[in-house]
C-alpha cells in the first residue's frame, strides 16, 4: 500500500527566503507523524502546501496518491486542517458554524447535524452551543476549530499546534481524540512544540530547521541515533557484598556503586535476564531494573542547537 | 458552481445583517435620508414655484432618486473592500480556502454577498423616497426614467462592488485595499457628475449609452475578477506593498534593473515592452481605426453645407496671404517648444485619467483626435482629390512621427490603468501597478518624448515648407 502522505523535494520559496527546503518523507496510512521545529522552521508552510492552499515552488506532494497541485479539490476534500489560528466567524453560533463547513464539504444535512452534536459533546462544548463564538475563550475557540477540521471525518488530519492554547484537561481531551482517530485508521500530521505530546502520540517524528529535514524516525530510533543506546539501571535493596557480575561482552558499565549499576547493552532481551540470574546466584536482592527515561526534549535540543 | 457560491453568500449576508456597524448606516441611509431628501425636494419645489420655474422640480426629482439610490452603495464599498483581505486579516480565510469549493464559486459567492445588501438598501431607499413623494405631493415618476435610474444604480453598484472585490482579492491588507479604492471612487464620481448634468438637461437618451458602457464594465470586472482570483496566492502574500521604501525599491528595480544602461534600454527593454504590450497596442489601434472610420462616416452623413465648401478654395493666393501675414506658417504661429509641451501635457493628463479609470479613459484624447481626422478627411473628400492631398501634406509629415508616440503613450497608460484590476498570477495588484508605471515612464522618457520632439520640429519646420512648395507656386 502506498503511503498516504508523500512528499518529494517539496520546496517553498518566498521572495528571497526558502521557507521549506527540499523536504522528502512519507507517512503511512493510520500513522501519526509529529513535525517538530523551532519557530519559523517552516511547519505551517509545509502543512499549507500539503493541504493545497499554498503552491509549492518546487518538488511535489501527494495525499492518498492525489497530487496537491493538480488534484487540489480532491485533496481538500480528503483532508481536515486545524489552522494555526482558529479563525472562527465570531458572530456565528457553534451549530450554525459547523453546518456551514459541513455543507461546503457536501455532507448531507442530517449527517452534519448529528456529527456536529457528537463532536460538540465529545469536547464539552455542547452546553455552550447557544453562545456566539465571539464569546468563547481561547481554548474553546481552538476546540471549535478542531471540530471543524474533524467534521467530515477526513482521511488525513493536519493539526497545526492543536493544544497550544488549552488547559491540561482540554489538552488531554484533544490527545485522547487524536489517539482515538488513529485507532480508527485516520492518518494524522501533527505540528507541535509540545514534545511530550509528540512522544506519546507519534509513530514517527520529523524535525525541520530552516526548512530542511534534519531528523526523521520513530521516537526510539531518534533517541538511539542521537543519544546512543539506552542506559539500563539496576537497583538493589541492600548493598552488594560481592563484585558486580559484568557478563563480559554483553554489557558496558556506565557507572556503578554498591547499590546500583548503570549499563549499556545491545541485546537487553537476553542480557537482562542473564544478569538477573547471576545476581540471584550470588544472593543479591534486586529491587528494580529499568531503562532510564530519556526525553525527546534531549533529542530535540541536541538537534536544533 | 452557483449552489456552492450561494452557501458562501447566505452565510455572509446573514453575518452582515448581524453587524450593527453595517445595519445601522444602511437603515439610516435607506429610511432617514430619503425622508430628508423628500423634505428638501418639497422645499425646492416650493421655492422655484414662486418663480414659475415648474420645469425644474421635474428635473430635480430624478436626480434626487439617483442620489438616494447611490448613497447606500457608496457606503457598502467598505464591506466589499473587506471581502478577502478583511477575512485574511482576521484569519478566517484559511479555513475557507481549505474546503473543496472551487475558486470561481468562492469568488462568486463573496461577490454576491458584497452586492446584495447594498443593492437591497438602494432599492429600499428609492422606494421609500418615491412613496414619500407620492404621499406628500402625489408625484408619480415617469416609469421609463425610473427604470433607467434603477438600472443605472444597479450597474454602478455592480461596477463598484466588483471592482472593490477585485482589489480586495489582490491586496495584502485592508489599509492597502482602502487606499486603492480611490481608483474606483474617482471615476465613479466623474460618472455621477456627468449623469447629474444629463438628468438636469433632460438628456435621458444618453443615459442608455452610459448604461451600455456600465454593463460592459460590469462584465469585464466580474470576468477579470474570477479569472485572476487564485486562492493559492492569497496566503503567500504577507508584505504590505504600501510602504514607501518598498515601493521605491520595487519601482527602481523594475525601472532600472541592476544597473542603468541606455544601450540596454533601447536594445532589450523597449523591444520587450512592445512585445509584452501587444494586446494594449492592438486595442488602441483598433479604437483609433474605429474612430477614424466613424469620423469619416460622420462627415459623409453630415457634409458641410455646399455654399460653405464653395467659398473655401485652397489657392496659392490664400497661402501667399497667410505667409505674407505670418511669416512662414500656415498654422497659428507656434514654436517647437510650445507644440511639444502642449502635446506632452495632453498625453500625460489623459494618461492620469486612464490610470484612475481602469484604463478606459486613456484612449479618449486619441479617439477624439482620430475621429476628428477621419471627419476632416471625410469632408476634404468633398473638395475632391485636391482636398485630400492638402490634408495629407499638412498632417502626414509630423503625424507619422507623432501618431506612434501617441499610440505608445496611450497603450501604456491603458495597460497601467488596467493593471490595477487584472494583475497576472503571482503578482500583487500594487506590484503590478508599480511595474506598469515603471514601463510607462520608461516608454515616455525614452521613446515618446524624443518622438514628440521630432514631430514638433517637423510640424514647425518641414510642414510649412511642403505646403509652400505644393501650393505656393
Ligand atoms: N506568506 C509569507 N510570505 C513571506 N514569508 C513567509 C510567509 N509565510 C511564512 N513565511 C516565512 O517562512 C518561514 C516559515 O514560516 P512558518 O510559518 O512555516 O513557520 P513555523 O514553523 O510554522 O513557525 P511557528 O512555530 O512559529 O508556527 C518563516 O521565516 C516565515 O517568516
Ligand atoms: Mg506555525
Amino acid at each position: 500500500m502506498p503511503p498516504l502522505i508523500e512528499t518529494s523535494e517539496l520546496t517553498k520559496q518566498f521572495d528571497t527566503l526558502t521557507a521549506v527546503d527540499h523536504l522528502t518523507f512519507n507517512v503511512a496510512e493510520g500513522e501519526i507523524l509529529a513535525l517538530l521545529g523551532p519557530n519559523g522552521a517552516g511547519k505551517t508552510t509545509t502543512v499549507r502546501m500539503l493541504s493545497s492552499i499554498l503552491k509549492p515552488t518546487g518538488g511535489s506532494a501527494r495525499i492518498a496518491g492525489r497530487d496537491v497541485v493538480r488534484d487540489a479539490r480532491t485533496v481538500r476534500h480528503l483532508i481536515g486542517h486545524l489552522t494555526e489560528f482558529p479563525g472562527l466567524y465570531l458572530r456565528m453560533r457553534p451549530l450554525e458554524y459547523l453546518d456551514f463547513f459541513g455543507e461546503l464539504q457536501k455532507m448531507p444535512r442530517a449527517t452534519r447535524r448529528a456529527r456536529a452534536e457528537e463532536l460538540l459533546r465529545q469536547f464539552d462544548l455542547w452546553d455552550a452551543r447557544n453562545r456566539r463564538l465571539g464569546e468563547f475563550s481561547k481554548g474553546m475557540r481552538q476546540k471549535m476549530a478542531l471540530i471543524r477540521a474533524m467534521l467530515h471525518a477526513p482521511r488525513v488530519l493536519f493539526l497545526d499546534e492543536p493544544t497550544s492554547a488549552m488547559d491540561p484537561h482540554s489538552a488531554k481531551q484533544v490527545r485522547d481524540a487524536i489517539a482515538t482517530l488513529r485507532g480508527s485508521g485516520h492518518t494524522i500530521f501533527l505540528c507541535t512544540h509540545n514534545l511530550y505530546e509528540a512522544e506519546s502520540l507519534a509513530d514517527h517524528i520529523a524535525v525541520i530547521r530552516r526548512g530542511k529535514l534534519i531528523a526523521f524516525g520513530t521516537p526510539a530510533q531518534l533517541k538511539r541515533d542521537l543519544l546512543g543506546p539506552p542506559i539500563w539501571e539496576l537497583r538493589l535493596a541492600r548493598p552488594l557484598s560481592a563484585p558486580w557480575p559484568y557478563l563480559d561482552g554483553h554489557l558496558r558499565v556506565a557507572s556503578s556503586d554498591d547499590w546500583s549499576l548503570q549499563y549499556h547493552t545491545e541485546t537487553p532481551e537476553s542480557t537482562n535476564p542473564l544478569l538477573l540470574r547471576r545476581l540471584q546466584e550470588i544472593g543479591a536482592a534486586v529491587l528494580t531494573l529499568h531503562e532510564t527515561p530519556r526525553s525527546l526534549e534531549d533529542v530535540y535540543l541536541k538537534l536544533v542547537q | 458552481m452557483l449552489t456552492d457560491a450561494l452557501i458562501i453568500t447566505r452565510r455572509e449576508v446573514r453575518d452582515s445583517l448581524r453587524d450593527w456597524r453595517i445595519v445601522a448606516p444602511i437603515l439610516i441611509l435607506t429610511l432617514i435620508f430619503p425622508w430628508i431628501m423628500n423634505l428638501s425636494t418639497r422645499l425646492a419645489i416650493a421655492f422655484v414655484e414662486e418663480y414659475n420655474a415648474t420645469i425644474i422640480p421635474l428635473r430635480l426629482i430624478p436626480f434626487a432618486v439617483m442620489i438616494v439610490g447611490f448613497f447606500p452603495i457608496s457606503f457598502s464599498l467598505i464591506i466589499a473592500l473587506e471581502t478577502f483581505v478583511g477575512e485574511k486579516e482576521r484569519n478566517s480565510l484559511e479555513p475557507l480556502l481549505d474546503t473543496p469549493i472551487s475558486d470561481a464559486s468562492l469568488y462568486l459567492g463573496k461577490l454576491l454577498a458584497a452586492m446584495i445588501p447594498p443593492l437591497f438598501a438602494s432599492y429600499l431607499g428609492v422606494a421609500a423616497y418615491l412613496i414619500g413623494l407620492y404621499l406628500t405631493i402625489q408625484y408619480v415618476p415617469e416609469w421609463i426614467i425610473l427604470l433607467q435610474i434603477i438600472l443605472l444604480t444597479t450597474m454602478e453598484a455592480i461596477v463598484m462592488v466588483s471592482g472593490a472585490v477585485v482589489v480586495s482579492s489582490h491586496t495584502t491588507s485592508v489599509r492597502a485595499a482602502n487606499l486603492l479604492a480611490s481608483f474606483i471612487i474617482i471615476p465613479m464620481s466623474f460618472l455621477l457628475q456627468a449623469e447629474s448634468i444629463l438628468l438636469f438637461w433632460g438628456q435621458y437618451d444618453v443615459l442608455w449609452y452610459i448604461l451600455a458602457a456600465l454593463f460592459v464594465a460590469d462584465v469585464l470586472l466580474i470576468r477579470t475578477g474570477i479569472r485572476t482570483f487564485n486562492r493559492e496566492e492569497i496566503l503567500a502574500r504577507e508584505i504590505d506593498e504600501l510602504n514607501l521604501g518598498y515601493m521605491l525599491r520595487t519601482f527602481r528595480q523594475f525601472f532600472i534593473g541592476a544597473r542603468f544602461s541606455l544601450v540596454r534600454i533601447y536594445r532589450d527593454d523597449v523591444p520587450r515592452l512592445l512585445r509584452e504590450n501587444r494586446l494594449a497596442l492592438a486595442t488602441v489601434l483598433a479604437a483609433l481605426s474605429l474612430a477614424l472610420i466613424g469620423g469619416w462616416f460622420f462627415a459623409s452623413r453630415y457634409p458641410l453645407p455646399a455654399e460653405l465648401i464653395g467659398s473655401i478654395k485652397i489657392n496659392p493666393e490664400m497661402l501667399r496671404q497667410q505667409t505674407a501675414f505670418q511669416g512662414n506658417s500656415l498654422l497659428p504661429r507656434l514654436d517647437v517648444g510650445t507644440i511639444f509641451f502642449y502635446n506632452l501635457r495632453s498625453l500625460l493628463g489623459f494618461a492620469a485619467l486612464g490610470l484612475f479609470s481602469f484604463g478606459s479613459l486613456a484612449c479618449l484624447p486619441m479617439v477624439t483626435t482620430m475621429g476628428l481626422v477621419g471627419f476632416l478627411f471625410g469632408e476634404a473628400r468633398l473638395f475632391g482629390a485636391e482636398g485630400i492631398v492638402f490634408l495629407i501634406a499638412a498632417l502626414v509629415p509630423h503625424g507619422i512621427v507623432e501618431l506612434p508616440a501617441a499610440i505608445l503613450a496611450t497603450a501604456f497608460a491603458l495597460r497601467a490603468g488596467a493593471s490595477i484590476i487584472a494583475p497576472p498570477p503571482g503578482v500583487t495588484a500594487g506590484e503590478n501597478l508599480l511595474r506598469a508605471l515603471a514601463d510607462f515612464v520608461k516608454i515616455i522618457l525614452f521613446v515618446v518624448l524624443p518622438l514628440l520632439f521630432i514631430a514638433a520640429l517637423i510640424e514647425v519646420n518641414v510642414t510649412p515648407q511642403i505646403l509652400m512648395w505644393m501650393y505656393g507656386r
